[in-house]
C-alpha cells in the first residue's frame, strides 16, 4: 500500500491502480494506491504492469539475461457507462534505465528529496527468501517497487512536470539520446565529488544539520529493525515448519491405531495445514518490509540535499572569503602597508620597487576582481536562498508524506497480524475438534469457543445456518484493506 | 469396563525364595489378605472374572476410593549423601487400610523398589513408569528445582496411576509404600542378588532358544508395540524440537520490540504507533513465553511417559515370552523323557497354568492400558490446541487493541481535516 501525495490542499482526483496480473494475484500483492491528483497524474494513470525476460549483448559483447518491465500508461479520463477503457500505451524498460532516470533527476533537482528505486539485489534475506535476482518473487516485488516509484514522481509537484520524466513513460527508443541531451553528464560528476568531498562548514544552517542528523539516525534504525525483523522470519518459519513434521508422525500412527486412528489422521493433516500456512504469512509480511525498506533507501535522497545545502553554503563562504581577501589585497597596495605576505610583495621588495603604473594597474585589476566576486556572491546567495526555500517546502512535504505511509504502513502490519492470529486459531480450533466428540469438550478454558466449534461442525454438516455473530471466519488470504477487522 | 482380570501371581515360580512368612505374595497360601481366594487355575480365573465383572456393573468406573498426593519435597543432607524425600499423603475409603488417612516420607529409591516389586508380583501386567533416575539433557541437575517439580509430579502421576489400577492397587506392597512409616524391614524381605542373576541368567538362555508358537494375538501385539513405541518416540522428539524453535523465537522477538521503541523516540507524529507496535510485539512475545512453559509442562511430560511406557510393554512381552517358554522347556523335557521325575508332570501342569494366568493377566491389561492411553494422549493433545488457541486469541486481542486506538487517532484527524 502506497500513497502519492503533493501535499497540496487542490481538488483531489483518485485514481486506483486496478490492474492485476496473474503474477500479482498469484503472489496475493494488491497494489492499492490513492493519490491527490498532480499535474502528470491528473492525465493519466500510469502502471508497471509485467516483468520479463530479456537476452541481449550487454557492454562488454557477452550475452546477458535481463529482465524487462511494461510500463502501461492510459489517459486518466472516465471511461463512458458500459464502455471499455481505451488501450493503454505501452512500452518496455529495464531497471538501469530507471537508475538513470533517477541520477538525472537527482542532479536536476538537487534540492528535492527523489524518490528512490527499490533495491537492486535483495538484502536482509532470510531462511527461505531467495537472494536471486531472477526469482520471480523477487522480480514481483521489484515490479511493484517500480511502479512506486514513477508514481511517486508522477504525483510530486515539481518532478511531474518535468519533460524528461514524461518522455520516460512515453517514448521508449528516444529517450537515451533525450536525456543525454539535457548535459546532466558534467552536471553527475561534480555531484559525485562534492559528495565525497569533505566539507567543512564555519556556520552550519542548523535546519539542516537537524535534519541530517535526523535521516542518520533514521536510516540506522530501520536498518537495525529491518535486520531483526529478518531474524525474527526465520525463527517463526522455523517453529511452523517443524509443526509439519506432526503431520508426518501423526499420519503413521493412525495407520496402527482404531479409535484413535481418526483423529491422529485427522490432527495430521491440520498439522500439515498449519506448516504450510507460514508460507503466505511471511510472503505478506515482505510487502511490510518493502515500506520500511523505501524509506531506508530516502534517507540517503535526505541526505543528498542536505550535503548539496552544505556545498552550496561551502561555495559561498569560500567566495566570501576570497572577497575579503581581494579587498585586503586592494587595501594593502593602495596604502602601501603589507599586512599580507605575498610572493610578489616579497619580489618587488627584493628586487625593486614597482612602479606606479603598474601598481594601479594591479588596484584596477583587484577592483574588476572585487566586482565580479560581489557580483558572484550575489548569485550565490541568491542561489543559496532559493535552494533553501525549494528544499524545505519539499522537507515538510516529505514529512507529513512519511509520517502518513508509515503509519499506514504499521497499521497494515497490525492488520496482517490479526488475520494470521485468526487463521491460526481457527485452525487450531480444528485440530481439537479433530479429538474431541461433537458435545463434549476438554477445552474447558475455551468453552465461550465451543459454540463456534460446534456451529462450525454443524454449518459444516449443513445442519444449521452460520450464526452473523460466529467469531469464526473461513479461512481465507489475509486482507489487508483498512476496513476489514 | 471390560476384559480385566483378577492376577495371575506366579512369582513364586519365577524366583527362588527365602521362604519369608511374612510375604503371602510369596506363599503357597493363595489366599488375599482381604480373605478372596486368588485362583491358581483357568476354571477358577473364569468364575473370578465374572464375579469382577458383575461387581463392576455396579460401580462406577470412575469413582476412586483411594486418593495419593506427592508433595513436600524437602533436601535432606547426611553424611554419605544428600537425597530428597517427598510427602506422601493418601485419603481412602478401602477397608483394606486400617485408616483414612496416612502421611509418610518416601525418596526416590522407595518408589524404585514399589515399582519393581509391583513387576515381580505381577509380570505381565502394565506398571506405569518412574520419571528417569537422571536426565541426560544439558545443564539439569539433580537438585534444581525444575527438575524436582517435574519428578514430584511423575511421582504423584506414577502413584496416581497404582490407585487407579483394578488390581495394582490391591497389591501388600502399595499398602505399605503408602502406610509403613519405615518401609526398611520391608525392603529386606524379596529376592536376593544371587536369584535375581540366576532369573536372569534363564531368561537370556530362554531368548536365545526362542519360543516354539507364539500366540497370534501377542505377535500382534508385539507388532503395536514397535510401532507404538517408534511412533511416540518421533512425536517426543518432535515436541521437544519445537519448544528449542519456540525459545529462539522468543529470543529474537525480545530484540525486535526495542527497535520500534527506540525509532518511536527519533519520531514525533510516528511515535505514538510505533510505541503500539513495540507495545505489542512486547506483550506477545510475553505470551509465547507462558506458551512454551505450558508446553514443556503438560504435553512433554506426557509424552516422555508413554515412551517410558513403550520400554514397559516391550519388558513385559518379554516376561511373558519367557513364562512361556519355561513351560515349553519342562515340556519338552517331560515329553522326551516318559520315564522321569514324576514331579516333573505336575510342574508341567502348573507352568501351563502360569501361560494361561500371564496372558489373561496381560490381555486384560492391555486392553486397560489401550483406554488409558488414549484418554491420556488425547487430553493431552487437546490441552496443547487449547493453549494454542489461548494464544492466539491473547496476541489478536493485543493487536486488535493497538489498531483501534490507532482508528480512533485516524477518525480524528479525518474529523480535523473537514473541520468538523
Amino acid at each position: 500500500m502506497m500513497m502519492a501525495d503533493s501535499g497540496s490542499s487542490e481538488e483531489v482526483a483518485v485514481i486506483c491502480n486496478t490492474d492485476i496480473t496473474s503474477a500479482e494475484s498469484e503472489n496475493n500483492i494488491i497494489n492499492t494506491m490513492v493519490e491527490r491528483g498532480t499535474v502528470l497524474l491528473r492525465k493519466m494513470e500510469i502502471s508497471v504492469a509485467e516483468a520479463d525476460k530479456r537476452t541481449g549483448k550487454n557492454t562488454v559483447n557477452m550475452q546477458e539475461t535481463y529482465t524487462v518491465y511494461l510500463i502501461e500508461t492510459r489517459p486518466a479520463e472516465s471511461v463512458p457507462e458500459g464502455g471499455t477503457p481505451a488501450a493503454p500505451d505501452t512500452l518496455w524498460r529495464r531497471y538501469s534505465e530507471f537508475e538513470l532516470l533517477r541520477t538525472y533527476l537527482l542532479v536536476t533537482y538537487p534540492y528535492i528529496i527523489i524518490p528512490p528505486l527499490p533495491e537492486k539485489r535483495a538484502e536482509f534475506v532470510w531462511h527461505k527468501l531467495s537472494a536471486d535476482n531472477l526469482d520471480p518473487d523477487f522480480v514481483e516485488r521489484r515490479r511493484v517497487g517500480l511502479e512506486n516509484f514513477l508514481l511517486r514522481v508522477a504525483s510530486h509537484p515539481v518532478l511531474s512536470n518535468d519533460k524528461i520524466v514524461f518522455l520516460f513513460l512515453t517514448e521508449e527508443k528516444g529517450w537515451r539520446d533525450a536525456v543525454q541531451e539535457t548535459g546532466f553528464q558534467d552536471k553527475v560528476d561534480s555531484r559525485l565529488k562534492s559528495l565525497s568531498a569533505m566539507l567543512r562548514v564555519k556556520n552550519p544552517d542548523k535546519r539542516f544539520m537537524g535534519l541530517k542528523h535526523y535521516s542518520d539516525e533514521l536510516n540506522t534504525i530501520i536498518l537495525q529493525l529491518l535486520r531483526v525483523r529478518a531474524r525474527v522470519a526465520d525463527r517463526v518459519y522455523g517453529v511452523y515448519k517443524v509443526h509439519g513434521n506432526y503431520g508426518r508422525v501423526f499420519s503413521e500412527w493412525s495407520a496402527i491405531e482404531k479409535e484413535m486412528g481418526d483423529g491422529l489422521q485427522s490432527a495430521g493433516h491440520h498439522m500439515d495445514t498449519y506448516a504450510a500456512a507460514i508460507d503466505d504469512i511471511l510472503e505478506e509480511e515482505e510487502h511490510y518490509a518493502d515500506q520500511l525498506k523505501e524509506y531506508l533507501f530516502y534517507t540517503d535522497s535526505v541526505r543528498s540535499v542536505c550535503r548539496k545545502h552544505e556545498l552550496i553554503q561551502y561555495e559561498l563562504e569560500m567566495a566570501a572569503q576570497d572577497l575579503t581577501y581581494k579587498k585586503q589585497q586592494k587595501e594593502e597596495l593602495a596604502t602601501g602597508a603589507v599586512r599580507i605576505f605575498s610572493l610578489k610583495g616579497m619580489t618587488s621588495k627584493l628586487f625593486g620597487q614597482e612602479s606606479q603604473e603598474q601598481r594601479e594597474g594591479r588596484i584596477a585589476a583587484l577592483e574588476q576582481s572585487i566586482q565580479e566576486g560581489e557580483e558572484a556572491i550575489k548569485e550565490k546567495d541568491a542561489e543559496c536562498q532559493e535552494f533553501v526555500q525549494k528544499a524545505w517546502t519539499d522537507i515538510e512535504r516529505f514529512k507529513e508524506q512519511k509520517d502518513k505511509d508509515l503509519r499506514e504502513a504499521l497499521i497494515s502490519y497490525a492488520i496482517m497480524q490479526i488475520s494470521m492470529c485468526k487463521k491460526v486459531r481457527t485452525l487450531f480450533l480444528f485440530l481439537q475438534s479433530s479429538f474431541v466428540p461433537v458435545h463434549a469438550s476438554h477445552a474447558s478454558n475455551v468453552s465461550h469457543l465451543l459454540p463456534c466449534v460446534l456451529s462450525f461442525r454443524e454449518s459444516r454438516c449443513g445442519l444449521m445456518p452460520k450464526s452473523a455473530s460466529t467469531k469464526c471466519e473461513p479461512l481465507k488470504g489475509p486482507n489487508r484493506t483498512l476496513d476489514q477487522k | 469396563m471390560s476384559g480385566h482380570t483378577v492376577p495371575a501371581d506366579i512369582s513364586d515360580h519365577m524366583l527362588d525364595l527365602d521362604e519369608d512368612e511374612d510375604l503371602e505374595v510369596y506363599s503357597k497360601n493363595t489366599t488375599l489378605a482381604d480373605g478372596g481366594t486368588m485362583p491358581n487355575s483357568p476354571g477358577s480365573m473364569v468364575n473370578q472374572y465374572q464375579l469382577e465383572e458383575d461387581e463392576e456393573d455396579h460401580q462406577d468406573v470412575k469413582t476412586k476410593d483411594i486418593f495419593v498426593c506427592v508433595d513436600n519435597p524437602e533436601s535432606h543432607i547426611t553424611a554419605i549423601e544428600t537425597f530428597i524425600t517427598y510427602r506422601v499423603v493418601t485419603k481412602t475409603s478401602r477397608s483394606e487400610f486400617d485408616s483414612s488417612e496416612y502421611e509418610v516420607h518416601r525418596r526416590y529409591q522407595d518408589f524404585v523398589w514399589l515399582r519393581s516389586r509391583l513387576e515381580e508380583n505381577y509380570p505381565t501386567l502394565i506398571v506405569h513408569p518412574l520419571p528417569e533416575k537422571f536426565v541426560m539433557k544439558g545443564m539439569v541437575e539433580r537438585f534444581n528445582d525444575d527438575f524436582i517439580e517435574t519428578r514430584r509430579k511423575a511421582l504423584h502421576r506414577f502413584l496416581n496411576k497404582i490407585c487407579e489400577h483394578p488390581v495394582l492397587s490391591y497389591s501388600q506392597h502399595f499398602k505399605a509404600f503408602l502406610t509403613a512409616q519405615d518401609l526398611g524391614p520391608y525392603k529386606k524381605q524379596g529376592p536376593g542378588f544371587l536369584s535375581r542373576m540366576g532369573e536372569t541368567m534363564r531368561a537370556v538362555a530362554i531368548s536365545v532358544r526362542g519360543l516354539r508358537t507364539k500366540p497370534e494375538e501377542f505377535t500382534v501385539m508385539q507388532e503395536y508395540i514397535d510401532h507404538f513405541s517408534t511412533k511416540i518416540c518421533s512425536v517426543d522428539k518432535v515436541t521437544q524440537r519445537i519448544i528449542k524453535e519456540q525459545k529462539e523465537y522468543m529470543d529474537e522477538l525480545k530484540q525486535y520490540s526495542p527497535s520500534y521503541l527506540q525509532w518511536a523516540e527519533l519520531e514525533e507524529e510516528l511515535a505514538e504507533p510505533l510505541k503500539g507496535v513495540g507495545n505489542c510485539i512486547e506483550r506477545c512475545s510475553k505470551e509465547t513465553e507462558d506458551q512454551i512453559q505450558h508446553l514443556s509442562e503438560v504435553l512433554l511430560p506426557t509424552l516422555h511417559e508413554y515412551v517410558l511406557c513403550a520400554d514397559t510393554l516391550k519388558a513385559v512381552m518379554r516376561r511373558r515370552d519367557n513364562i512361556q517358554a519355561e513351560y515349553e522347556v519342562k515340556n519338552e523335557a517331560l515329553v522326551s523323557r516318559r520315564v522321569e521325575q514324576e514331579g516333573l508332570q505336575e510342574e508341567v501342569e502348573d507352568l501351563a497354568g502360569r501361560v494361561e494366568q500371564a496372558n489373561s493377566a496381560l490381555r486384560g491389561d492391555w486392553t486397560l492400558w489401550r483406554n488409558v492411553m488414549r484418554t491420556d494422549l488425547k487430553s493431552a493433545f487437546v490441552s496443547a490446541a487449547d493453549r494454542n488457541v489461548e494464544y492466539y486469541e491473547k496476541c489478536l486481542a493485543v493487536w486488535e487493541s493497538f489498531l483501534l486506538s490507532q482508528r480512533g487517532e485516524s477518525v480524528e484527524q479525518t474529523d480535523w481535516e473537514h473541520g468538523s
